[in-house]
């Protein structure tokens, strides 16, 4: 099984980015004429780095730049990396829907790739219809649809509706049909991005252990691509880490989720330092983890600390330093706090921290509120909105509901069978 | 900025081909063993049309989507394939013939009309949709691959039949009037029908394949496309026959290659007009070349068409 599946071989993607519109065509004839002279296209020579948070100088990016990789036959890779990674055009270009500006890919097998489920599902027609129009699509032909369609239907579990148009189902079971004609695709190479995110939990799970299947008993290959940490450690043998267009990362899936996480660090949200700090105030805040890196991304079985200075010069007053967590939809999680005045009694500038116990918050994006005040009296500063910090699905047993909301707190219940 | 700038020595832009070791290990097989290379350039005549075979029941399923979508939730449905052409006929009648009174070669206004319309129709829509098949279906496309040819195909598939269902009314109407008079003169050249229909829809894709093309990136050309095509037919010998044009126009309308097609029709249903191999022949070279640089120009985009759509 050491057969290559895929070779990609020094691919890069150069996007233009702004409007294109004024212009184009000047700029077309430009270039065309720069081909014809045999020149190098004039703007395949500027172009940066991918970094969406940097502005970039020129009207060129690198979405992709001088990727080398191999897949193996059999292989689960899991592809993970930050929002603007690159990862969806590496899927683009390997699924052939748009094409690479210079480099190559090798492919042993047929690909189908599933970069949304129910592409070209057509309201209107019925899900018997669809079945067969979407399967069409993804490159099956009608004999091997029919020869799957029982399958198709019994997987879906919409067995009672397949000659209603599908403009009728609900979301949910439009989702389980157009993902149980993709199940049932028999490529030798099959590309998956994150389409795992829709569908109830019990789909969730059938359709992680029908692309488990798929890999380990068919042989075939498989790319997927995942914010779903929990998901690509359970699917996945390796992991590549995408980074502003490169590949930061190519190896086992466990040290490619490390790497992942230590990417994630931004020192924008992890640190707040205050620029001019009144009398009596708050210095600086930092997020760090248990060995005391500056970090923006924690496991979920991983202590998260907080680390305040403040600086006090009026000890008589009842100074109390809090703050509470909120969740990505502006849910308080919780609050906490520390009376200053009963344990600092000199004037002077102080450290305390704060450690949220690990297994507690639920994998998700966590917006600390840090404030020093004096209860019911005064608020000396507030921050919010400047610290942020992320607990990765790192495989707890509840990541086949990640995407739905499982509360933010994770509580250890005692379950005992009586 | 970069938080972590990755060891990757092949980012470095200035290695010198010498330098290239070949980075192929031991269990890499032979080149001619790869199934598919995706590369950015291909050869202007890698048309991959062995893959369109390979997708031939997809292209009439999209035929069927077609028509099966077009006249769900409608009350007349399929009806409605007869009742556009006749009202088009109608119109015609009562504006060219009644009002501005055009010739029509002495035949009965209503097959006239008729037999221009439909075979017009037929052309017309191909090539309208064929035009905005890369704006309508990027969605689609910009999801999975599948060869983008099939989607033009299917779309003249699709016209094809529609066409055949208004071919059907013209030629009930057709029937009337040869067995209740005697102004109709059909002729042996009705057997050259299915190359007309062949001609006008490769022209239609041709065209349409063109257009498509180059309205993803300057979307003035659609605009340009729904009264080009309008203007095209007063270009071409539907509402007027092609004898009684002023011997100062024809040349033009001449080399309009549509007009052969359309004239050949009516001479061989209704009798009058004109037939000629040269201008049928004209026409058929010049429906090839368009349809040879439609395709090449249509599988060029289609590969990068996501990118600008």
């Amino acid at each position: 099984m050491s057969n290559v599946a895929i070779k990609v071989e020094d691919l890069s993607k150069l996007y233009r980015l702004g409007e294109i519109g004024t212009g184009t065509l000047s700029h077309d004839l430009n270039r065309a004429w720069a081909r014809l002279r045999g020149k190098e296209d004039p703007s395949a020579i500027i172009g940066e780095a991918n970094d969406r948070t940097a502005k970039g100088s020129s009207d060129f990016v690198w979405s992709l730049k001088d990727i080398n990789f191999e897949v193996k036959q059999g292989e689960v890779l899991g592809i993970i990396g930050r929002n603007g990674a690159g990862k969806s055009t590496l899927l683009k270009i390997l699924s052939k829907v748009t094409a690479p500006t210079t480099g190559r890919v090798k492919v042993r097998g047929r690909i189908a790739s599933l970069l949304e489920v129910g592409t070209g599902f057509h309201p209107e027609l019925t899900g018997r219809e669809n079945i067969f129009l979407n399967g069409a699509i993804l490159g099956m032909t009608k004999d091997e649809i029919r020869s799957k369609f029982d399958e198709i239907v019994d997987f879906s579990g919409v067995e009672r509706y397949i000659d209603t148009p599908v403009k009728r189902y609900s979301s949910g079971m439009y989702v389980r049909l157009a993902f149980a004609v993709a199940a049932f695709l028999e490529p030798e190479i099959l590309i998956v991005d994150e389409v795992l995110a829709v569908g109830d939990a019990e789909f969730q799970k059938k359709c992680l252990g029908r692309m488990k299947d798929v890999s380990v008993n068919d042989g075939r290959t498989v790319l997927f691509v995942s914010h779903n940490m929990g998901a690509v450690t359970a699917l996945c043998d390796k992991a590549l880490v995408m980074s502003n267009g490169l590949v930061a990362f190519d190896g086992a899936v466990n040290k490619g989720m490390d790497y992942y996480l230590k990417l994630g660090n931004n020192a924008a949200s992890s640190k707040y330092i205050n620029e001019n700090p009144k009398e009596n105030d708050l210095l600086s805040v930092d997020l760090l983890n248990t060995v005391g890196e500056s970090s923006t991304s924690f496991y979920f079985s991983e202590e998260v600390v907080l680390k305040f200075k403040i600086v006090i010069r009026d000890t008589e007053k009842n100074f109390t330093l809090g703050f509470h967590i909120k969740d990505q939809t502006e849910r308080k999680v919780f609050t906490s706090e520390i009376n200053i005045k009963s344990i600092v009694s000199e004037p002077g500038v102080y450290a305390f921290q704060s450690i949220i116990p690990a297994n507690v918050l639920t994998p998700n994006s966590y917006a600390p509120t840090v404030a020093l005040h004096i209860p019911n009296v005064e608020i000396i500063t507030i921050i919010e909105d400047k610290l942020m910090f992320e607990i990765e699905e790192t495989g707890t047993e509840l990541f086949q509901y990640a995407g739905t909301d499982y509360g933010c707190v994770f509580i250890n219940c005692e379950w005992s069978k009586v | 900025m970069l938080s972590v700038v990755p060891p990757n020595p092949l980012s470095v832009q200035s290695v010198e081909v010498l330098n290239e070791v070949p980075r192929i290990s031991p269990s890499t097989p032979p080149e001619a063993d790869w199934s598919e290379v995706i590369q950015p350039h291909t050869r202007l005549f890698d048309l991959g049309l062995r893959d369109v075979w390979r997708y031939r029941d997809l292209v009439l399923l999209f035929v069927r989507r077609d028509f099966v979508s077009s006249y769900k939730q409608t009350i007349l449905g399929p009806i409605w394939f007869f009742i556009q052409p006749l009202l088009t006929t109608i119109t015609y009648m009562v504006v060219f013939g009644g009002i501005a009174n055009l010739s029509t070669d002495g035949l009965p206004q209503l097959p006239f009309y008729l037999a221009g319309v439909t075979i017009w129709n037929y052309f017309a829509q191909t090539l309208t949709t064929v035009s905005t098949v890369f704006t309508t279906n990027a969605a689609i496309f910009g999801k999975v691959y599948f060869p983008r040819l099939t989607m033009p195909l299917s779309i003249v598939v699709s016209n094809l039949v529609r066409f055949g269902i208004q071919f059907a009314l013209f030629l009930a109407v057709w029937g009337y009037y040869l067995v209740l008079g005697n102004s109709l003169h059909p002729n042996l050249y009705i057997l050259l029908t299915p190359l007309l229909l062949v001609l006008m829809g490769l022209l239609g894709l041709g065209l349409g394949m063109i257009f498509s093309a180059l309205t993803t990136k300057y979307r003035d050309l659609a605009m340009l496309l729904t009264f080009g095509v309008q203007l095209l037919m007063y270009a071409t010998p539907v509402i007027y026959p092609l004898s009684k044009l002023p011997l100062k126009y024809k040349p033009f309308i001449l080399a309009n290659p549509l007009s052969a097609i359309v004239e050949t029709f009516r001479f061989a249903f209704l009798g009058s007009g004109s037939f000629s191999w040269l201008a049928l022949g004209y026409s058929a070279v010049v429906t090839l070349v368009v349809l040879v640089i439609g395709t090449v120009v249509f599988n060029k985009v289609e590969k990068s068409f996501t990118d600008t759509v």
